[in-house]
């Protein structure tokens, strides 16, 4: 088991972020070129426990297999390669069966349904060492979460095997788009992580920009222009009502973020073509300013603890990152290499800055540690922006939008490592996505 | 100001009118930008020679102003449309002003908010230094939401970098 731990370790984090595991070096970020090999698994079931429970078991096997192969760390073996058929949830593993097709892992589940609930019960096995990983577990939900029950097991069997937190069980708001480039219309919606059930949350009867969760997931902080001018709003998501945030007449807000305490709004404020960050009370409204300079101050975002924002400024002359108390005041700038920095976002970890980078007319995402240092580029396009990060804080979604007339926004994700970028499904363009807290 | 241009002008205001900005300026009977809204190109304002009519201001003087790459500094040839467009205010004070301010799409999204109120304010101050009334006139920023110009060129992008002076009548006014 320990060799399996750490084979998927070294194939999460080629070796640099693997350290973190075994000793205290700070985090070093490299770009690493090995190919990784993903580890093979196999997942044997869900059994049908229950006849009514056939068509709810195929679904939910396929949702854990396209989770887990989803993170490019992880390859599903065929089922036609399969020697024994574990025909019952309680059949002993042959394990040499399953070692000689290289199953590395393996799943075993059933699926019941019962009192009106689905029922999961599902064990992972390290076939190579013969022994289960960890205890066997049972959940249920209503039938109207299935979807919800295949990303908990697929959190279980993932956060078991690479040592990690969880981050299937998730959302994403976004900004779905529509329309010609010069009229785009816009609204915001709400969906799974990997782009099922998406929801409508607004119509597309004014532009809507860069929905932000709340850390507990109930609440959405967003930019409308319902008034004709770019206003801070607040959405409820169970219910979808939503209220404008008080604001000073003549002034501009946006880019608003959630403190992590739920209780505050830091955001951008314009007034007489000066932007600067500002801190509401969201319950009282009273406002603070947090800076005073004449240059363009936007994108705060708090850090996992509330007591520091990160912040993007052009005080310098050009767009860079900073750091300040949440109190405001001074701001260490902690970006210098070449070209832009942008839309800092701080990992939900607390250890990494993601931002945007633009630089000889290409865009990046890209991630660096909080004091600045070992910056490393993601992605690279005509136009990325906009990181935000997985529950987990090892996977980054962003926005990517191809050039010209019929250029079109989607929405991408890609590891912190720069590996498995790929294209998130959604049912048209869309932009601006925010990942939720794991749901509860 | 050529065919292709006007044009593109069309296309862009009539999309801004499609957005449903329920402010008091942005809903009046002409519509923004006069007499491209709704209120029907040219039945009942006058046409580009009459120097009373929002296409006067619009099209003869010119309603938009352009800057330079992540800049908001005001070009001679800017402050020249600007000085007539405040001269026009001037004598015609029953129409109010919103100025948006706009980007092109080479920033993110929040940054450009911020440059587009730049631009917006950089016109809106040298309207007031050049006599017009500071409460007739409002700002908004698009960022780099409402290009004129859809192509991924430094041609159009040059178009796209703009503070557009939209005029309208005050609601008394007809």
């Amino acid at each position: 088991m320990m060799r399996f731990v750490l084979a998927m370790l070294v194939a999460l984090f080629a070796g640099s972020f693997g350290a973190l595991a075994q000793d205290q070096e700070p985090l070093h970020i490299t770009i690493t070129d090995g190919v990784i090999e993903p580890l093979p698994f196999a997942i044997a079931g869900f059994i049908p426990e229950t006849p009514d429970a056939a068509d709810v078991a195929a679904q939910l096997t396929q949702v854990v297999s396209s989770d887990l192969s989803g993170t490019g760390l992880f390859r599903e073996i065929p089922k036609s390669a399969y020697i024994q058929n574990i025909a019952k949830f309680d059949t002993p593993v042959n394990y040499s069966d399953w070692q000689a097709i290289n199953a590395q892992a393996l799943v075993v589940g059933s699926v019941a349904m019962s009192g009106g609930k689905v029922v999961v019960k599902f064990r992972l096995f390290d076939v190579f060492s013969g022994q289960q990983m960890g205890e066997g577990q049972q959940l249920a939900a209503s039938p109207g979460s299935w979807r919800r029950l295949a990303h908990k097991v697929s959190d279980v069997i993932y956060s078991r095997i690479t040592g990690e937190g969880p981050y299937f069980d998730s959302r994403v708001v976004f900004v779905s788009e529509s329309g010609p480039k010069n009229a785009r219309q816009k609204r915001l919606a709400v969906m799974d992580y990997d782009g099922a059930n998406v929801t409508y949350l607004t119509d597309a009867s004014t532009i809507v920009l860069a929905p932000r969760f709340s850390r507990d997931g109930t609440r959405v902080l967003y930019t409308t222009f319902e008034t004709g001018f770019p206003r801070i709003k607040m959405l409820d998501v169970a219910t979808a009502s939503a209220r404008l945030l008080p604001d000073v007449p003549g002034t501009m807000t946006f880019a608003p973020r959630f403190s992590p305490d739920g209780k505050k709004v830091v955001y951008s404020l314009e007034q007489n073509g000066n932007t600067d960050l500002w801190m509401m009370d969201i319950a009282s409204g009273q406002t603070q300013r947090l800076t005073t300079s004449p240059s363009i101050e936007t994108s705060p975002s708090f850090s996992p603890d509330g007591s520091r924002i990160v912040f993007e400024s052009d005080r310098s002359g050009t767009q860079q990152l900073y750091i300040m108390s949440t109190g405001g005041g001074d701001a260490t700038r902690i970006s210098f290499g070449d070209g832009r920095y942008s839309t800092p976002v701080w990992s939900p970890r607390g250890d990494m800055i993601a931002f945007t980078k633009q630089n000889s007319g290409r865009f990046h995402i890209g991630v660096m540690r909080t004091d600045g240092s070992e910056e490393r580029l993601l992605t690279s396009s005509f136009l990325d922006e906009g990181p935000t990060w997985s529950p987990n804080g090892r996977v980054i979604m962003f926005t990517r939008e191809t050039p010209g007339a019929q250029g079109e926004a989607a929405l991408y994700s890609v590891d912190i490592s720069g590996r498995n970028l790929k294209k998130v499904p959604t049912p048209g363009p869309a932009s601006d996505p925010a990942w939720s807290p794991l749901l509860p | 100001m050529n065919f292709a241009t006007k044009a593109a002008l069309a296309v862009a205001i009539l999309g801004l009118a499609a957005c449903s900005n329920p402010d008091k300026y942005g809903s009046g009977a002409t519509g923004p930008g006069g007499t491209l809204g709704p209120g029907g190109a040219g039945i009942n304002q006058g046409g580009i020679n009459d120097p009373n009519s929002p296409a006067y201001f619009s099209q003869t003087i010119g309603d938009m102003v352009h800057f330079s790459v992540d800049q908001s500094t005001l070009s001679d040839t800017a402050r020249g449309i600007l000085t007539q467009q405040a001269s026009w205010l001037v004598s015609h004070p029953t129409y109010t002003a919103i100025i948006e301010g706009h980007a092109d799409e080479q920033g993110t999204r929040d940054y450009n908010l911020a440059l587009g109120a730049r631009r917006a304010n950089a016109a809106q101050e040298f309207l007031i230094s050049q006599g017009v009334a500071g409460n007739r006139l409002r700002t908004v920023s698009y960022g780099k939401e409402r290009p004129l110009a859809i192509c991924s060129t430094e041609e159009c992008y040059a178009k796209n970098r703009r503070a557009v002076t939209v005029i309208s009548q005050s609601a008394a006014g007809s």
